[in-house]
């Protein structure tokens, strides 16, 4: 972790030199990137994640190996592909990290404040959730995402989603769709997808978990929304709350298809 | 629950029902969609700020129909829209449009305020300006969610009847164009009077990097 650590903050350092000119900070971004395209410190995140995957924890002193992520019990490879999807189990459509918080329970023994306890890390404390959904969305890599819409509630969990994408409120009048639905723009030097364009869903919805160089540590798609609607002037959003999941819904129809490159290496 | 639903449902459909000569629907309309959504929103902001919660689950009239046609509105409803929000804008009683351009430029700067994370209340809110707008030539880290800002006063002056508009849209940009991104900075309490009147002198004062 120290060393990773130690050249994102220097490359950082050289940040605001990029700075000098309009489009050259993407630019830098981009060839970060490229650099650390063969060391993005997620790896160490992944590892964690598997190792944890295959610990014996918690109360019933079980690993994760039996958890059923959509494709049979014990299943990884590729699950992450099919994510968000609705469980028979549960009646529900969950997305990776509700449904690990429904395996450490079922599995493992802890109570869903357990599980839920810790799902975004700060500079002190790391975070299990993190690593794990590293660890999971990596054995997808290379693969193309695959979300079905077809279960009724993964239609209506699609309907939902559209809906709040759209939904305006709070005190800057703010939508998802207020930063994310036209092509081509920025917050200050920050490209914007345009999430309802196939083009650039794909290249986002699928890098995600992602190592973000600005909080040193990988971040999944719960926290991103969490951060937008930060942003967005409204209460945090609770975590696998059914309006988080139904956004990811609403955002996978449009990126299905993109090739998965999680975890991604972000801003 | 039940109730909830109920009621939520009654007043998407009064929404709709208070729009005479609305001759089309929004797109993809679905009342239960919408009202379902509502009940998903209410179910998932459970564990934060009380407030604000409140506050967010209560949208008002032009953020409804913005919400409902996906801030296309059609002309008879923008035209509604406008008119109303331009009844919402509140002139400074002191007849000062035009404050002091330094200080415009560091609330433009400033993205301070109003999230959940923010929790100085007498610490003034920022107005996320350069996030969305190129405004002086020097800032380089500028969005473009809004258009360019540069040169704004030089290019229209800036007698009484500019800054007036100026300070209007800043107080309520949806008064001047139906269901715009920017948000209502005077309407909705985010910036004060003072505050709006410094970045009216950050656009138009002859002496402002804007208009150098």
């Amino acid at each position: 972790m120290g060393l990773p650590r130690l050249l994102i903050a220097g490359l950082l350092a050289l940040l605001p030199l990029a700075a000098a000119a309009q489009d050259s900070t993407q630019k830098e971004i981009e060839r970060y990137r490229q650099m650390l395209a063969e060391g993005n410190p997620a790896d160490l995140f992944e590892a964690r994640g598997e190792e944890l995957w295959k610990t014996k924890r918690g109360p019933k002193n079980a690993s994760l190996e039996q958890c059923d992520l959509g494709l049979g019990a014990g299943v990884v490879k590729g699950a992450y592909a099919r994510l968000p999807r609705w469980f028979a189990d549960t009646d529900r459509v969950q997305d990776l990290e509700s449904r690990l918080v429904t395996c450490m329970t079922t599995l493992q023994g802890y109570t869903v404040d357990e599980a839920m306890k810790n799902p975004f890390s700060s500079p002190d404390r790391k975070s299990d959730m993190e690593a794990l959904a590293s660890y999971v969305a990596g054995q997808s890599r290379g693969m193309k995402l695959d979300v079905p819409i077809v279960h009724p509630k993964e239609r209506e969990a699609f309907a939902i989603g559209e809906q709040l994408f759209y939904r305006r409120a709070g005190p800057y009048d703010f939508a998802c769709a207020s930063c994310h639905g036209e092509n081509g723009r920025r917050i200050r030097l920050q490209e914007l997808p345009k999430l309802t364009d196939p083009k650039d869903a794909q290249k986002i919805f699928t890098t995600w978990p992602a190592y973000r160089v600005s909080q040193g540590t990988v971040r999944t798609m719960e926290h991103r929304l969490y951060d937008c609607y930060w942003q967005m002037r409204h209460p945090q959003i609770d975590y696998t709350s059914d309006a988080a999941i139904d956004l990811m819904v609403f955002m996978a129809k449009y990126a299905n298809g993109g090739e998965i490159a999680a975890p991604g290496l972000k801003r | 629950m039940r109730r909830a639903r109920v009621i939520v449902f009654a007043a998407a459909v009064a929404a709709t029902a208070a729009m005479p000569g609305c001759a089309t629907q929004p797109p993809g309309d679905d009342a239960g969609a919408r009202a379902r959504a509502e009940e998903v929103f209410r179910q998932s902001f459970t564990r934060g700020n009380r407030q604000m919660a409140a506050r967010v689950e209560q949208q008002d009239e032009v953020q409804k129909l913005c919400s409902a046609w996906r801030n296309q509105p059609p002309k008879d409803v923008a035209e509604k829209i406008e008119q109303a929000q331009m009844a919402t804008i509140q002139y400074p009683a002191s007849g000062k449009l035009m404050g002091d351009w330094r200080q415009g430029e560091k609330i433009a700067q400033d993205g301070y305020g109003l999230r959940f994370t923010d929790p100085d209340p007498k610490r003034a809110n920022g107005g996320n300006c350069y996030n969305c707008h190129r405004i002086s030539k020097q800032e380089l880290s500028y969005g473009t969610i809004g258009p360019s800002l540069y040169q704004f006063g030089k290019l229209r002056g800036a007698d009484e009847a500019v800054q007036k508009y100026v300070y209007g849209k800043i107080f309520n940009p949806q008064a001047f164009l139906a269901c715009s991104n920017m948000p209502r900075f005077g309407h909705n309490g985010v910036l004060t009077e003072e505050q709006m009147a410094h970045l009216v002198a950050l656009l138009l004062d002859p002496d402002s990097p804007v208009n150098k």
